[in-house]
């Protein structure tokens, strides 16, 4: 029997997309099985607690909840590059300056209320954040540079910048030699929505910027005309589209909601600067960004589920000693099957001489 | 400063811009073919695990090296399924191998984290390594820094004067034409990519075998992106990759100098060099020559049945 790929004349539907990611990451978790199993751990046991950790509990779904926001602002930021077909890997960088940016004014004006420092400090981290990302878009026009190496690298460097800050000027005299800022004052930092919850209202930001983005793309003739330069790129500068200004402003929007993504999570989860807030939430950003197919309500859940496959992670390593790197495992075969799977949303395989 | 700090600083530039040489020749193998490759960071640190493990085991370095080649193939060969035949996206394909990669390397290596295996160890090369200076800067090193001055002419050959070199060639510039001139292009890309993975996986061997002979976790530090930095630099030329290489290993070795000298710089600063280099570098290059020495069909997936 001879099979033929043709290319999908309509469009695959809603149920059988949904068909072939689960599918798609259904084969993930049974390669990741089979890992774990060789790393010493039953698989069966390991996905049970895999699962119990991210979703199973109030206390898991919370966590789940908590680690999605910054995933979901970073990978809406990488979400609005891609569109454009510009590879904008450096959200990490980007989430780091961010904090940096978020940082600085909280450190600076320490007795400010609330009201005056909470959006001077998104201001700053948006602003850092948006540059981090502009640079690398400005060396592409006008250098001709590959952005993808540049903002990778501009990852590394940024990492780099936060630990000399933490271990010099904004070292915490009190810190007993440990890599940290001071403490920020109260009115600094991003409180939780209620109290019955540990749920900030950072969630609320992520409503409101994804919206606002909606909105966005949407009504206005900017929104439009970068949709339809991601499209084809050519087309669009004879159309006389100013794709070189578009590029510019993607990456500063991508980078600005990666920065707020920074200063959610420093003034709301760890309250002070710290290299360990860098877990690798701009790299799994680019995962959830590719999952979704770029959609932002996909976003929405796509940043919850591998939100909860992380932190179903650490029960793993509490529970049954699995090593944190599992967690990249996960994440890289799950992109690499939803990417195969892919072909089978544009393409269909027949027997030959069918069509 | 005087030659007694000079030589040994410029012999330990050879030595640790080795394994990005590897890894920067396998890139361009791929990338020659036409499929970009963004994994070579995962590949490096499969490689360098599975070299680090068989040496362990076994107690030869060499199967060990050979082994890192061949795991390098079976990594990259994800690559291919997903972008060769799966039609996937060449960037983000490579991102999900570089994170699969790494992840795998780190969480199978946990247990062997600070232990030590056996590797290679520096081999005076009789005659040449008396030479004033330079016996001393290129010619008293293991045998893989050997093995590496010989492949740029080795790989010159093969894509100036050899069917499949220049095949390779033909189908990263132009794979409708080199289709209707006869030449399978999807074996080709295969070649390419596997080819390249095992220079990948052999860079990889360079770390744990010959520059650290210990396992730690994420050992590779990004030296896999910046051996994709160091394509564009060579203009996609096995012979320019060498002055590359080299010159980040510069920056890795005086980095460790300063920092061992106890300079009143601080050491994140010195720890960002590499990573801020390769911008100015590649910025310059990029300036320099635009894209025009890129293989035109570069990260371009043929569709099927065309």
């Amino acid at each position: 029997m001879q099979l033929q790929i043709l290319k999908r004349t309509r469009r695959i539907s809603f149920q059988g997309a949904v068909a072939v990611f689960v599918s798609a990451i259904l084969l993930s978790l049974f390669f990741s099985g089979v890992l774990l199993s060789l790393g010493g751990t039953p698989p069966l046991a390991g996905f049970t607690t895999l699962f119990q950790g991210g979703f199973g509990s109030r206390w898991a779904l919370e966590d789940s909840v908590l680690k999605a926001i910054p995933i979901f602002l970073c990978s809406l930021g990488v979400a609005v590059a891609f569109r454009l077909k510009v590879w904008n890997i450096g959200a990490e960088g980007q989430y780091a300056l961010g904090a940096i940016g978020a940082t600085g004014v909280a450190i600076a004006f320490p007795d400010w209320p609330s009201w005056a420092v909470l959006p001077l400090m998104a201001l700053s981290a948006a602003c850092a954040g948006g540059i981090w990302g502009l640079i690398p878009a400005l060396l592409r026009q006008k250098m001709h540079t590959n952005e993808i190496i540049v903002t990778l690298m501009f990852n590394y460097i940024a990492v780099y910048l936060l630990q000399y800050l933490v271990l010099g000027v904004w070292r915490d005299p009190n810190s007993h030699g440990f890599a940290v800022s001071a403490t920020f004052s109260d009115a600094a930092i991003i409180g939780p929505l209620s109290g019955a919850t540990s749920i900030h209202w950072g969630l609320v930001h992520c409503i409101v910027l994804g919206i606002l983005l909606l909105l966005f793309f949407r009504y206005t003739r900017i929104g439009y005309e970068i949709r339809a330069a991601g499209e084809n790129m050519n087309a669009a500068r004879y159309a006389g589209i100013r794709v070189d200004f578009l590029v510019c402003l993607v990456i500063a929007i991508s980078g600005g909601l990666a920065g707020w993504a920074g200063f959610v999570e420093v003034s709301a989860t760890v309250n002070q600067l710290q290299p360990a807030m860098l877990v690798g939430y701009g790299y799994t950003a680019i995962v959830v960004a590719w999952l979704a197919r770029l959609n932002p309500a996909g976003i929405a859940v796509a940043s919850f589920l591998l939100a909860g496959l992380r932190v179903g992670v650490e029960s793993l390593q509490l529970d049954l000693q699995v090593p944190a790197d599992f967690g990249d495992i996960l994440e890289g075969s799950i992109l690499l099957m939803v990417l195969a799977a892919g072909l089978f949303l544009e393409y269909r395989i027949v027997r030959k001489g069918r069509t | 400063m005087n030659f007694d700090i000079l030589i040994p600083l410029l012999a330990a530039t050879v030595l640790s811009g080795t394994p990005v040489l590897y890894a920067t020749l396998g890139e361009i193998i791929t990338e020659k073919s036409g499929v970009l490759n963004l994994g070579v960071e995962g590949v490096m640190m499969v490689g360098a695990f599975s070299a680090f493990f068989v040496a362990a085991a076994t107690g030869s370095p060499w199967l060990a090296f050979v082994a890192a080649g061949v795991v390098g193939m079976l990594a990259v060969s994800l690559h291919g399924v997903v972008c060769l035949w799966f039609q996937g996206n060449q960037v983000v394909s490579g991102l999900a191998l570089t994170l699969l990669g790494s992840g795998l390397a780190n969480y199978l290596g946990t247990p062997y984290v600070g232990t030590k295996a056996p590797g290679f160890s520096a081999v005076a090369l009789p005659g040449l390594s008396r030479i004033p200076a330079l016996g001393e800067i290129f010619f008293n090193h293991d045998p893989l820094v050997y093995l590496s001055y010989l492949l740029p002419p080795i790989l010159w050959f093969f894509f100036h004067r050899t069917g499949i070199g220049l095949g390779l060639r033909a189908v990263g510039e132009n794979p409708a034409a080199a289709r209707a001139a006869g030449l399978n292009v999807q074996r080709l890309r295969w070649i390419g990519i596997l080819v390249g993975g095992f220079f990948m996986g052999l860079g990889g061997a360079c770390l744990s075998l010959a520059y650290t002979h210990l396992w730690t976790s994420s050992l590779s530090g990004g030296r896999g992106w910046i051996a994709v930095a160091l394509v564009i630099f060579a203009f996609w030329r096995p012979g320019r990759a060498v002055f590359g290489a080299w010159l980040f290993g510069g920056v890795m070795a005086l980095q460790l100098r300063l920092q061992a000298s106890g300079a009143q710089v601080s050491s994140s600063l010195l720890l960002m060099l590499p990573y801020a280099l390769t911008v100015i570098v590649l910025v310059f290059s990029s300036a320099w020559r635009k894209s025009d020495a890129a293989p035109a069909a570069l990260g371009v997936n043929v569709e099927p049945g065309e």
